[in-house]
């Protein structure tokens, strides 16, 4: 068994940071990450920081576009706690030596993004995640932070008492890809999950394949609660055939969107007549699909999203990224020609509750980043608001988990206080398939463990279960395989449960979970080896993306309002009278249990009031 | 979806003790999945079979420990094309169909993790990157040669992670403005200076081709040495930081090995000009007047 202070798990750009805090507060920190870290996907985020740095803006103006963005659905605190610590934080970047891009004065650039009201987003060219991503690996490499690189983390070793606000984190298990060894390791201070997007739950996606949610299942399985997992941005601007994405950038750069006719859609139609392409991103996903839908769309599928205005000297200096993206990817030169653009997955508002801390209900147990809702973006994230939440929540988490005193936090987690229960009618059952009847059908809590139990007992148990897990997958002869269940999932989320929903879809995508659940206890692993064995990896992986999907599926079908980038069909209308409040999704011994908390809206000094939504 | 699955919706009989209900169940459950997963083989042969247009690989298969794949083989691969396949989806495909034991590393497919360095046809590319329709049939795709292949198309990146940490890659300077909100100032022209060096995706194609890599281990090589110049060459470290830089990289197995073949610059899927870098470097350690080996 491995032991350190604090352990994080993934090490894009919220784990590296994460660990960086920690060890700056003299803890022995660990990161385990089933890539090594500069493949994480933080390296494909193209478009920028935002950060008031400038005179004419504040964070507080910050915050207020967030909340808007958010549809009121945002918790103020973590809000505010974001815009106020980005400066710093982004300054901090450019001193570890980031190449942001610079001004004629030599100061770091800034521009508009969607839904900002002021030009804020700083950015290293349409490459500004590579920029960051090595950077702050770099100042991993500068302070020796140990990295078990390509080891799958697949469980978390916490206590099992009754309600998870008791429960206690004491380490992980991880898989070592290489060589096919399950081992514990123990987390004297704690644990924090930084695995990212969860992207693979769509067939769709500007995530990476390795996106598949592994942190959220973990901890959702551990009892941690996972919150508006229904909010799923669609990004406006990807690229047809692969779900490259095609940064926001662009447009704010000054881009313009046409449909088929030419017509510049944004304005013509109505969608947003004061920001046009600048709406935020679902407004302008919404757009670009009702274009498709009333036959305004080219080749019924997609839009156009024309940068040749801008001049080649212009995009060069500023999107050259673009250029190759698509190039490489769509076979467009867009210095020629406009690139063809469609929505596509790109973003998990919801995740795993944490506070403003990087807290959750599990004493130990932190999430920072795209796995974790504070939650800074609530119904819709703000293009240019995903990089300062990895290094500011990453940040705050390695501090706390390291032991450094942080302020109480505002933010409340787990079912206390103001909460309520709640209900949704399904077609199908819910959760595992076959609870109790064979070790891959495990929970992941660990097993019966008294308080007296040590935490290094308790991860050595949560091995064994590990072991025994693999074990059983590896000795299967046959049966099926899981790339035909994750498949299935796959296409009926982007069927039924994309931007546009409908009850009677939504129920369809309930029963092919429910179905694939049922297939995934018959699944085997091909591939007996133990070295580099993926096949086993993607098996592993695909148990996540089944209850990821279905909580998605659950958050949609209950909330009954249109609120960000959650639409649906039968409720056209925001309703701040009963939704002003979380969809809550506990796990209780293998059944999905929905709950409410309200959303915070009192600020440090004001109050956001909600507001119709318009740009 | 294409495979139809008849509903089960028997119910347990009453009088059936519940755990042969359960084995019933079981048993139904795995013959409905094994069902599925022969239908899918069935379909994906005749998908093959049927398609306008397939490619053929020849993929390096390797495997200490199955017997059978012991010694290194060639498998071959039919994937019916779809426009724009790449080298990768041809692959993800095979193994989703064919052998999902067939392993290599993936995971951003936009030419921005740098996991796929493959040898495809001869020579060190990104897989997500390669077009089918730009190669010649049938398509050999290998390891990257110069490294220990672990298993299949992944090789062991250790020793190229260790050349690139051994030198110093973090910024260094002395003269950080006392503000924390302040930033240090740099000129676009520096920015775009270091721009291409910094695009370095740590793929390790450049390693890969490079002769002199290949026959002395303790070579930094072109990925290192650009990571080198990447700090070198920005303004911000300023003077004593890049005298110490090059002092790092005028070692014996440092610039001077390199014999400007330009293979690394060749196959860089970023399109750094690694060779010019390294030139570039050779003379500001002679114009410093270093002493070298």
């Amino acid at each position: 068994m491995y032991e350190h202070d604090v352990i994080v798990v993934g090490a894009g750009g919220a784990g590296l940071r994460a660990a960086i805090a920690a060890h700056e507060e003299g803890a022995d920190v660990a990161i385990v990450s089933k890539l090594h870290p500069v493949r994480s996907h933080t390296g494909a985020a193209e478009g920028g920081i935002n950060a008031a740095l400038r005179e004419g803006d504040s964070w507080e103006d910050h915050a207020y576009d967030t909340m808007k963005g958010s549809d009121y659905l945002a918790d103020a605190p973590a809000a505010e706690t974001l815009c106020k610590d980005s400066p710093k934080e982004t300054i901090k970047l450019e001193h570890w030596g980031m190449a942001f891009s610079r001004d004629d004065d030599g100061r770091v650039s800034q521009r508009p993004f969607g839904g900002l009201s002021f030009p804020r987003t700083t950015y290293a060219g349409a490459e500004t995640g590579h920029q960051l991503l090595h950077t702050m690996y770099e100042q991993l490499v500068k302070r020796g932070i140990k990295v078990y690189d390509e080891w799958h983390v697949t469980r978390l070793a916490v206590s099992d008492e009754e309600k998870p606000e008791d429960r206690n984190c004491h380490g992980i298990v991880a898989y070592d890809v290489q060589t096919g060894q399950v081992e514990g390791f123990r987390a004297r201070n704690g644990v924090i999950l930084a695995t990212g997007g969860l992207g693979q739950v769509y067939d769709h996606t500007t995530n990476a394949v390795a996106n598949t949610g592994d942190g959220v299942a973990m901890a959702y399985r551990a009892g941690a609660p996972m919150e508006d997992m229904e909010f799923i941005q669609f990004h406006p601007t990807t690229l047809p055939s692969t779900g490259v994405l095609i940064t926001e950038g662009v447009r704010g750069e000054g881009g313009i969107l046409y449909n088929e006719n030419g017509e510049r859609f944004m304005f013509e139609y109505g969608y947003a007549n004061n920001l046009g392409e600048l709406a935020s991103r679902d407004v302008v996903s919404r757009a670009e699909l009702t274009e498709v839908n009333e036959g305004r769309g080219i080749e019924d599928e997609y839009v156009h999203l024309d940068m040749r205005h801008l001049g080649e000297e212009r995009i060069i200096d500023r999107l050259e990224n673009i250029v190759h993206l698509s190039e490489d990817f769509e076979g467009v030169n867009p210095l020629d020609a406009p690139m063809p653009v469609k929505p596509g997955q790109h973003y998990a508002m919801g995740g795993i509750e944490t506070d403003e801390n990087g807290e959750t209900c599990i004493s130990g147990l932190y999430a920072a980043g795209e796995c974790a809702c504070a939650s800074v973006h609530g119904g819709n994230r703000l293009g240019g608001n995903a990089l300062p939440e990895l290094i500011v929540f990453g940040k705050r988490a390695g501090h706390h988990a390291a032991g450094k005193d942080m302020e109480e936090a505002r933010i409340t987690t787990g079912k206390v206080g103001d909460y309520e229960l709640g209900e949704v009618e399904s077609p199908v059952e819910l959760g595992e398939a076959g609870i109790g009847e064979d070790a891959v059908a495990d929970g992941g809590t660990a097993a019966d463990a008294g308080a007296s139990v040590s935490g290094a007992d308790l991860v050595q148990r949560a091995v064994e279960d590990e072991r025994e897990t693999i074990d059983t997958l590896l000795e299967r002869e046959d049966g099926i395989q899981q790339a035909e269940i994750r498949e299935r999932v796959q296409k009926s989320m982007t069927r039924n449960v994309n931007v546009f929903r409908e009850e009677s879809a939504l129920k369809d995508a309930l029963r092919d979970i429910r179905e694939a659940r049922e297939l995934y206890q018959d699944v085997f692993v091909a591939d007996k080896s133990r070295t580099f064995n993926t096949d086993l990896l993607q098996t592993l992986e695909t148990r996540n993306i089944l209850d990821i999907a279905e909580a998605i599926t659950l958050g949609a079908l209950a909330r009954n309002e249109f609120r960000g980038a959650h639409w649906r069909k039968e409720y056209q209308e925001r309703r701040d009278e009963e939704w002003l409040k979380h969809t809550m999704l506990s796990w209780n011994d293998g059944r999905p249990e929905l709950w409410y908390k309200p959303v915070i809206l009192e600020g440090e000094d004001k109050t956001y009031e909600p507001k119709v939504r318009s740009y | 979806m294409s495979t139809q699955v008849p509903e089960s919706v028997e119910e347990e009989s009453a009088t059936e003790t519940a755990s042969a209900g359960k084995q019933k169940r079981d048993a139904k459950k795995r013959e409905r999945a094994e069902r599925v997963q022969e239908q899918r083989e069935a379909e994906a042969a005749e998908k093959a079979r049927s398609a306008d247009d397939t490619f053929h690989l020849k993929v390096f298969r390797y495997d200490p420990e199955v017997p059978e794949k012991q010694e290194p083989r060639f498998d071959d691969f039919h994937v019916p094309y779809k426009q724009g396949m790449t080298v990768l989806d041809a692959l993800m495909w095979a193994r989703d169909h064919y052998d999902s034991s067939l392993t290599f590393r993936h995971s951003c497919r936009q030419a921005i993790c740098g996991s796929d360095a493959l040898f495809v046809n001869g020579s060190q590319r990104l897989g997500c990157k390669t077009q089918l329709s730009d190669l010649s049939e049938p398509i050999r795709v290998e390891p990257l040669p110069h490294a220990d292949v672990v298993k299949d198309l992944v090789v062991d990146m250790e020793h190229f992670y260790d050349q690139m940490e051994s030198v110093e890659p973090y910024f260094q300077t002395n003269s950080l403005p006392d503000d924390e909100l302040d930033e240090q100032r740099q000129t676009r022209e520096n920015r775009e200076k270091v721009k291409m060096s910094t695009r370095c995706i740590w793929c390790s194609a450049c390693m890969s081709s490079c002769n002199i890599a290949a026959g002395d281990n303790e070579y930094l090589g072109p990925a290192a040495i650009n990571k080198a110049y990447r700090f070198a060459m920005d303004e911000r470290e300023g003077e004593d930081m890049k005298q110490r830089r090059l002092e790092i990289l005028e070692q014996e197995h440092g610039v001077w090995r390199c014999q400007t073949q330009f293979s690394c610059t060749e196959v860089c899927p970023k399109d750094i000009p690694l060779t010019e870098h390294i030139q570039e470097l050779k003379r500001e350690a002679i114009k410093n007047n270093l002493k070298f080996w």
